[in-house]
C-alpha cells in the first residue's frame, strides 16, 4: 500500500497577514461550513500543520477558503523538537511547504518529543531538563527556523511526570531556549495550570517568573480531573471541554502583565457545535479588550492609540 | 524539582527518551526508572500510555469506519492493539498510519474465518488516499470527441491521482456501506463485488463495477493503451461492453487528459 505523498502545493497566492491581538479558534473541518456561512467574527484560526500535508482534496480546499478570509497560525505537533535523533528532513520539508503555501502569521511547535528510533508515538512526550537536552533543543529549534526562514514559537508542555535527572526548572529552561535560539514563546495557560497542579508548584509563581516579553501567543483549553497512585489530583490536558474558571483567572493575570495577545481556544476532543466554541472565543476577546491600552483623544480630536 | 525554581543538584543520567518510550506500547514494561517517584508513578506514566494507545486506536478507527461497524468497538480495538504493536506509525503524517492494515488483517490468524475484512480495508484505504490525493481536472467526453478510431486505440489514459480499482471475491460494496449504518440484514457473503474509487472534485466516489469493467479500468490505470486493454478484456470476459465502461470512467472522473 502506498503512502500518501505530500504536497506539491502550488505557489502561494497568499499575502502574509499578521495575527491580531484577539481570540482565535483551532480549526475543525466540521465547523468550516458554519464559519464561512456566518462570516464568524474570529480574530484568527490555527491548524495543525500535519493535517495539511496531503497532496490535495478537501482539507486544502477548506483551509484556502479560511485563509482567504482570516489570519492563520500554523502549529506543528510532530516535529519532535525534544527528540534524541535528528530532525526528520522529510518532515521538515513538508512543514516548510505548508508554511510557504499558507503564509501564516505565526508558526509554533512544542517543548516535547514524539519520535524515537523511527517510531512516531503521536503524543507530546516529556523530557528531562538538563544541559544536554537544552543544547539539543536549541539546535533543533535553530534547524527549523533556518529551514523555514522565520522565527517559531515554542509552547510550554503539560506534564504528568518529572525526571530525577532534571537540573533546570521549566521556566528557566524555556527562558534559555528562547535566549539561545532566538525563538519566541507560546504560553499555554492551561498547561501551566495542569503542570503546576500535577507537580505541586504555584501556577502564579510560574507565570511571575516566566519571560512574558518573549510570549507572542497564548493557548487556552479544557482539562480533565483524575487522581494519581497516591490519590492526589492529576489533571489531564484533554482539550475536551470548556476552559476551567481557575484557568480563566490565571489568564487574566497573564493579560494584565502582557497586555493584549493573540489567544487560541483549543478544543480537540468531543468537539462541540460551532456556537459553543465561538462563545469561548468571545469570552477571551472580552478579556483581551479590557486589557487594551486606552485610546487617547489628541488636541485636534484625532484618536491615537497609545503604544 | 519544581517548575519554577532551579535546584543545583546535578542529578543522575537516565536512559533518555528510549527508556521512556519502551513501555508506551507494552503494558508489561515497568514504569521507566528515570521518572521521579517511579514507584508511585504508575498512573502518571499511564496517562502517556493511554494517550499513545488510545490515540493510535482512534486514528485507526477514523481511517477504517466501515470495519469499525462491521467488527464492533471491542473487536476492532483488540485487533488494533495487535496491529499497533506490529506496525507502529513511522511518520508524523498520521494519514500514512494504517496503510498496511489490509495486509495485516489478511495474515492475522484469528480472523481467518472472515477473509472479506482485508478487502474492505483495501477499499477504505483507497477511499482515504483518494480523499488526500492531488487535485486534477478529470478527462471528459469532450476531450475524446473527434478522435479518429486509430488514435483512440493507441490512447494511453493517465490515471487521475485519486483513482483506485479494487477487485474482490467478497461483497465489499455492501460492507463498505456499513460506515453509513449497520443494515437490518447482512450482505450475501458469497457475492463478489468490485469497486471504482474516484474523486472528480472534492468528494470521494465509490462506484460498484462489474468484474470485466474492473479488469478493463485496472488495465488502463496500469498504462495499457485503450485498444489493447479492450481486446484483453474481451478475450477473458466476452460480455464486456466497451461503451458502458468508458462512459462510467468518464462520468466518475477516473482519468486525466493525456499529455499532448
Amino acid at each position: 500500500m502506498q503512502t500518501i505523498l505530500s504536497a506539491n502545493l502550488p505557489p502561494s497566492r497568499f499575502v502574509p497577514r499578521p495575527i491580531p491581538a484577539r481570540s482565535g479558534v483551532g480549526l475543525k473541518a466540521q465547523h468550516v461550513g458554519d464559519i464561512l456561512e456566518t462570516a464568524a467574527d474570529i480574530g484568527f484560526f490555527e491548524v495543525h500543520a500535519e493535517n495539511y500535508m496531503g497532496a490535495g482534496g478537501l482539507p486544502h480546499a477548506q483551509l484556502r477558503a479560511i485563509r482567504e478570509r482570516y489570519p492563520l497560525s500554523v502549529h506543528g505537533v510532530g516535529m519532535s523538537i525534544g527528540g534524541e535523533g535528528r530532525i526528520d528532513p522529510q518532515h521538515l520539508a513538508r512543514f516548510k511547504a505548508v508554511v510557504d503555501h499558507y503564509q501564516p502569521g505565526l508558526v509554533s511547535e512544542h517543548l516535547a518529543w514524539s519520535t524515537h528510533d523511527d517510531v512516531f508515538y503521536n503524543d507530546l512526550l516529556p523530557l528531562p531538563y538538563t544541559g544536554a537536552t537544552l543544547a539539543r533543543i536549541v539546535d533543533h529549534v535553530g534547524q527549523v527556523q533556518e529551514a523555514i526562514g522565520r522565527q517559531i514559537l515554542i509552547e510550554n508542555p503539560s506534564t504528568y511526570v518529572t525526571f530525577a535527572e532534571s537540573t533546570w526548572s521549566e521556566v528557566d529552561f524555556m527562558t534559555e531556549i528562547a535566549r539561545r535560539s532566538g525563538c519566541g514563546l507560546l504560553l499555554d495557560v492551561n498547561n501551566v495550570f495542569v503542570s503546576a497542579a500535577n507537580h505541586g508548584y504555584g501556577a502564579r509563581d510560574y507565570v511571575a517568573a516566566y519571560p512574558l516579553d518573549r510570549v507572542q501567543e497564548i493557548h487556552l483549553g479544557g482539562h480533565a480531573k483524575d487522581a494519581d497512585d497516591a490519590g492526589r489530583p492529576l489533571l489531564i490536558d484533554a482539550h475536551d471541554r470548556e476552559v476551567a474558571d481557575d484557568v480563566w483567572a490565571l489568564y487574566r493575570l497573564v493579560l494584565a502583565r502582557t497586555g493584549p495577545l493573540p489567544t487560541l481556544i483549543e478544543w480537540d476532543n468531543d468537539v462541540p457545535a460551532w456556537p459553543m466554541l465561538a462563545a469561548e472565543a468571545e469570552r477571551a476577546d472580552r478579556l483581551i479588550g479590557r486589557n487594551r491600552p486606552p485610546v487617547h483623544v489628541g488636541l485636534a480630536g484625532v484618536a491615537l492609540v497609545a503604544q | 524539582m519544581t517548575g519554577v525554581a532551579s535546584g543545583t543538584e546535578s542529578g543522575t543520567a537516565g536512559a533518555g527518551n528510549g527508556g521512556f518510550a519502551a513501555g508506551l506500547l507494552d503494558p508489561d514494561v515497568e514504569v521507566p526508572a528515570e521518572i521521579s517517584g517511579r514507584r508511585a508513578a504508575t498512573r502518571r506514566y499511564g496517562v502517556y500510555r493511554n494517550n499513545v494507545v488510545v490515540g493510535l486506536i482512534d486514528a485507526l478507527k477514523a481511517a477504517y469506519p466501515s470495519l469499525l461497524v462491521i467488527m464492533g468497538e471491542m473487536n476492532f480495538a483488540r485487533v488494533g492493539r495487535h496491529f499497533i504493536a506490529a506496525h507502529p506509525p513511522r511518520s508524523p503524517m498520521m494519514q500514512d498510519f494504517g496503510a498496511g492494515f489490509a495486509e495485516f488483517l489478511a495474515g492475522f490468524a484469528p480472523l481467518r474465518g472472515s477473509p472479506f475484512l482485508a478487502d474492505v480495508a483495501r477499499l477504505e484505504r483507497a477511499w482515504l488516499e483518494a480523499y488526500h490525493a492531488a487535485d486534477a481536472a478529470p478527462l471528459t467526453g469532450a476531450d475524446l470527441a473527434g478522435l479518429a478510431p486509430e488514435a483512440m486505440a493507441g490512447l494511453v489514459l493517465p490515471a487521475h491521482p485519486a483513482l483506485a480499482v479494487i477487485c474482490s471475491d467478497h461483497p465489499i460494496g455492501d460492507l463498505f456501506a456499513y460506515r453509513f449504518g449497520r443494515p437490518e440484514r447482512g450482505p450475501d457473503l458469497a457475492a463478489s463485488q468490485s469497486a471504482l474509487v474516484t474523486r472528480p472534485e472534492l468528494e470521494v466516489r465509490v462506484t460498484m463495477v462489474t468484474r470485466p469493467q474492473a479488469r478493463f479500468l485496472g488495465s488502463l490505470a496500469a498504462g495499457q493503451p485503450l485498444g489493447e486493454a479492450t481486446e484483453a478484456t474481451l478475450a477473458a470476459e466476452p460480455e464486456f461492453d466497451l461503451a458502458t465502461a468508458l462512459a462510467l470512467a468518464l462520468q466518475s472522473g477516473a482519468f486525466v487528459r493525456p499529455l499532448a
